[in-house]
């Protein structure tokens, strides 16, 4: 496991030493960002919606029973903003993204591509690695920004839609942005960066390091989405730590 | 790289020794090969053939013994950057994403040696000389065996190399296109005169293009000679290995 982490911290180094060959690398770090951002829209949509509308049910009544379901925009906004939709976002990257990297540069691997780059003086890091770091780095932060959205919106509609919460919009929303404050977004884009790394640098070394034919390549997937999970939420639960104490100072 | 180095190399592999874990591969690998020479290995399947040209490309790293281009070890990595080599895969090792335009001018994009137009046109030069007209739109996928096997011998060729590594050339393709591929790897070095080390366990090929060949089994060399030496040669394992053949009527009889 630290031969892992070793590795993985060595390939993130490396792609940081590599990051001023981002620009001739440019087209293919579009062509990524279109697969990770354009085409994880929908998904994106669709669980922000849902997300952001289940934590409005499940609050909008136990603040109405009290009284101050007016607060509950505030409480749907920071959620959403601080933690679950970088989370979720990162969550739904990992399995969409992560795997497809991992399936990609592991299929190479197997089958020699790596090597044959290599053999024409092309660094795998510059040419495999970079673009798809480059362009989850910039993907995550505009996805979380949308997904919060998305998802404000989800809190709103049950908000007004369900007779025991009875909201406004405008209630909603006043609320909302009352108690959300720009360093609660930015807590959260930090978040999806941090995030962002995570994914792409776990990825791409489960597919550079695949061996063994299209079970290793199965295998590498399958490492590649839980470890970034489970790193993502330990990641999680220390930046939290480190941004509350920020925010107490 | 320098322009200014002869266009082809010889090689000296000196006591390469290599083993994965318990495992020894290569046990004190010796032979050379001169300038422009076509030089073959062969040795049945897990012999270490192709663990020997990843040695010879830099792909791995030796546990002990050395290998000299022009007397030179390069086993420090700046010596081996100055030389141009290029490896045909035994899988082809196209990038599928790619056209097959795109692979071939890879290398020439990447390091942006040439421009853009320069690059299509050194591109068709080439895939017009192993006769791959009309597929440089093409991906590798849509290809065949064959066809995909010299796109990456024209991708070899872009590099301009002094050195072709062939690792199992012919291995997946019909009688036929072993023929192409065989003739193809003579042009060459009748044409640049580069130096080429083909691995592979084709007995047809192996004595179609050698000037030289060395016999490989369980991380050894057995032998090196002409074809004819070798033909001529009674080690046992190499009587058994070019003797080899299908006893079909043997098979038939027991059933």
């Amino acid at each position: 496991m630290f031969q892992n982490i070793g590795e993985i911290l060595l390939l993130l180094w490396r792609t940081f030493c590599a990051l001023p060959q981002s620009f001739r690398q440019r087209k293919m770090i579009f062509e990524q960002l279109f697969e990770i951002g354009n085409r994880s829209l929908l998904m994106a949509c669709i669980l922000s919606l849902f997300i952001g509308g289940v934590v409005a049910l499940q609050s909008g009544p136990v603040l109405a029973e009290r009284g101050i379901a007016s607060a509950l925009g505030g409480l749907v906004g920071i959620s959403l903003a601080k933690e679950l939709s970088p989370v979720m976002m990162a969550i739904l990257i990992a399995g969409r993204i992560g795997s497809a990297m991992a399936a990609e540069i592991g299929s190479m691997r197997v089958y020699q591509e790596v090597d044959a780059l290599r053999t024409m003086n092309i660094n795998p890091i510059h040419y495999l690695v970079l673009p798809r770091i480059t362009a989850i780095c910039i993907a995550m932060p505009l996805l979380v920004i949308f997904s919060m959205l998305v998802g404000w919106m989800g809190g709103g509609f049950v908000a007004v839609a369900n007779h025991r919460i009875a909201l406004t919009f405008q209630t909603f929303f006043s609320n909302l942005h009352d108690v959300v404050q720009l360093k609660d977004v930015a807590n959260g884009l930090i978040k999806s960066l941090a995030f962002a790394f995570v994914i792409g640098t776990v990825s791409c070394h489960q597919g550079l390091t695949t061996i063994g034919g299209p079970r290793g390549i199965g295998r590498s997937v399958t490492k590649a989405v839980v470890n970034s999970i489970v790193l993502i939420l330990i990641l999680d639960y220390y930046i939290t730590r480190v941004m509350l104490a920020f925010d107490n100072d | 790289m320098t322009d200014a180095a002869p266009h082809s190399i010889q090689v000296r592999i000196s006591g390469l020794r290599k083993s994965y874990g318990e495992q020894l591969v290569l046990k004190g690998i010796d032979f050379s090969v001169e300038r422009g020479e076509i030089f073959v290995v062969m040795g049945p399947s897990g012999s270490g053939k192709s663990v020997l040209l990843r040695h010879i490309i830099g792909l791995e790293e030796p546990d002990q013994g050395d290998i000299l281009f022009d007397g030179r070890s390069i086993l420090q990595s700046e010596v081996a950057r100055q030389y141009r080599l290029a490896m045909v895969f035994q899988s082809g090792a196209l990038l599928n994403y790619l056209t097959v335009g795109q692979n071939v001018g890879l290398y020439l994009q990447e390091h942006r040696l040439r421009k853009p137009e320069e690059i299509d046109r050194i591109v068709t030069e080439k895939l017009d000389l192993l006769g791959l007209k009309g597929v440089k739109d093409k991906l590798p996928g849509e290809l065949s065996g064959g066809m995909n096997k010299r796109v990456a011998i024209a991708r070899a060729l872009v590099i301009d190399p002094q050195l072709v590594l062939y690792d199992e050339p012919t291995s997946e393709l019909d009688p036929l296109m072993t023929i192409t591929i065989g003739e193809e790897i003579l042009n060459l070095k009748a044409r640049i005169h580069v130096t080429s080390i083909v691995v592979t366990h084709d007995r047809e090929l192996a004595f179609g293009v050698a000037d030289r060949l060395a016999i490989m089994d369980d991380g050894q060399i057995l032998f090196v000679g002409t074809p004819d030496e070798v033909r001529r040669s009674q080690h046992p394992f190499i009587r058994r290995f070019l003797n080899a053949d299908f006893k079909a009527k043997a098979i038939s009889d027991l059933s």
